[in-house]
């Protein structure tokens, strides 16, 4: 089926989402997407980031869709025209969703650990407004233990329903869920009940912001402070492929490897997240990749050429002098 | 092959006899001496004479407390990222039930040190800080003896509550503004560029 995205064209299978088929194409025209994740069954649908514009819905009925439609749970079809980036609608009404899914969130990065790698910091940087217009008070939550090893900050939640899909699909037995309805839907366990299941880790890697986090890498240093590299071990449960995030010698985090779309490559085990932090239990592949973009790759000296580039690049868009050229 | 244009010739012309016995260069030269005498002396006694500071000094930093005395700093890492010179290093930890009289929020900076030695008070961590905690003040660095001692944690650094330093000179309308000029934000590329439609 033939589908054009931006202006861009692709022949992709029956079935495909048009958010799979703008990621095929690449990320100049892929919506951000926070709740969708693409190794979760049924996600998607809840957050409306990937909201786009269908301008000819196909090559039998090119009348065009009459909203914007959620691009993770829409299906393309034969001829299908797509407008994201380049329609000032979507992009407008992508604001407004990024204003929503703000209007009860803390904005306490400096506090929160999830802050460099946090989707909905992204969100917020590239779609959304300098500064709320919202003047009642926010929900607030108590923090509170999931297990010994998971803090829930609810109030940073956006409800994107991940880690309930992962529960649901990679544990064997589901403990939490989503309670009560609209504003004063939470995420809980049954009556504050332990998750001990050798998977539950990985709510913490498939949250896109920072409502679940490590307990044992809570406050312990920034994430650009400390060195991602690939690594992996033998491990009976999983594949043992993860990310495990160095100071010096010291390894204060392991969590999956991400992909691309910072989406988890592989689900990891407990025993591999948590009670491997010794450099000696890791064979170490190399550093991983990190985006140039990313404050993680500050003070990572790898990039310099990439990061001239970028600087002459930016400057020759304001109009100044490149700086080799200057006399 | 000539490497500068700020060659010089150099003579071996020999000397007169005025210039052999030294003597009337001696004279002009304590003559120049002896006009100093009469001429506005530079030097100042510092410290017990200062000199007069721009308001807006980059000196010696400090971690400000808030109006009740609870640490501002928690601990971001926004100023450390930010430092030019990598000359800021911290740890955080959590604040526990009861000090909230302390620190002002859940987590808080447990050691902060800024090697004054690395540090080339550029005035780029205070522009970073997102909770207006660390400022440059007018105050200027002491001297020392040893290596270690340039190396300023907490104790030298936060503010006593009995002993504020001053920064509403740093923090007047004009200055806050300037913080908020969207045209001096990263920012700005990417809205020009969402604008004209490219991603």
């Amino acid at each position: 089926m033939k589908v054009t995205i931006d202006g861009i064209e692709i022949d992709v299978p029956k079935g495909t989402t048009i958010l799979q088929a703008a990621r095929m194409i690449g990320p100049e025209v892929a919506p951000p997407a926070m709740c969708y994740h693409s190794k979760l069954k049924t996600s998607g649908g809840y957050c409306r980031t990937c909201i786009v514009k269908v301008t000819q819905g196909s090559a039998a009925n090119p009348t065009p869709m009459p909203k914007p439609v959620a691009s993770c749970r829409t299906e393309v079809m034969d001829g299908m025209v797509v407008e994201n980036f380049i329609n000032k609608e979507v992009l407008e009404a992508r604001k407004g969703v990024v204003e929503f899914l703000l209007i009860n969130h803390p904005l306490d990065c400096p506090v929160c650990d999830q802050a460099g790698e946090c989707k909905l910091q992204d969100l917020g940087y590239e779609n959304g407004a300098a500064s709320t217009r919202y003047e009642f008070k926010r929900r607030e939550f108590e923090v509170i233990d999931i297990g010994d090893k998971i803090k829930l900050h609810m109030n940073r939640c956006i409800l994107c329903y991940r880690c309930v899909k992962t529960a649901d699909q990679i544990t064997n037995d589901r403990v939490h869920g989503v309670i009560s309805r609209g504003d004063a839907s939470e995420i809980s366990t049954y009556i504050e009940n332990v998750i001990d299941n050798d998977f539950s880790g990985n709510v913490i890697d498939v949250c896109p912001v920072g409502a679940l986090t490590d307990k044992t890498f809570r406050f312990k240093q920034r994430v650009w402070f400390t060195k991602p590299v690939d690594a992996h071990r033998d491990c009976k449960v999983c594949s043992g492929k993860s990310r495990v995030w160095l100071k010096g010698e010291e390894v204060l985090r392991v969590t999956a490897r991400k992909d691309q779309w910072d989406e988890v490559e592989e689900f990891i085990c407990n025993s591999c997240r948590y009670d491997h932090k010794k450099t000696s239990d890791w064979v170490i592949e190399g550093p991983s990749p990190v985006n140039r973009n990313s404050v993680i790759s500050q003070n990572h000296y790898e990039h310099l050429n990439q990061l001239k580039l970028q600087v002459l690049k930016q400057q020759k868009a304001l109009g100044f002098m490149p700086l080799d050229k200057k006399p | 092959m000539q490497l500068t244009n700020r060659s010089k010739v150099v003579s071996n012309k020999v000397q007169s006899f005025s210039e052999r016995i030294y003597f009337p260069a001696i004279i002009s030269g304590m003559a120049v001496t002896f006009s100093h005498l009469f001429k506005k002396r530079p030097t100042i006694m510092y410290p017990e004479q200062k000199r007069e500071m721009a308001p807006i000094y980059r000196g010696q930093h400090v971690l400000k407390r808030d109006e009740n005395g609870a640490e501002r700093c928690t601990s971001c890492g926004m100023c450390a990222v930010a430092c030019p010179a990598e000359a800021i290093t911290m740890t955080s930890g959590e604040r526990k039930k009861g000090e909230e009289g302390l620190y002002r929020e859940e987590k808080y900076a447990k050691t902060y040190e800024i090697n004054m030695l690395r540090c080339i008070f550029c005035g780029l961590c205070e522009e970073a800080c997102p909770k207006e905690a660390i400022f440059l003040t007018d105050r200027i660095v002491d001297a020392d003896y040893e290596r270690d001692d340039f190396v300023y944690g907490k104790d030298k650094l936060v503010e006593k509550v009995d002993k504020r330093i001053d920064v509403t000179k740093r923090q007047t309308p004009e200055v806050l503004a300037f913080k908020k000029i969207p045209g001096l934000k990263h920012n700005e590329l990417y809205t020009d560029k969402l604008n004209k439609g490219k991603h």
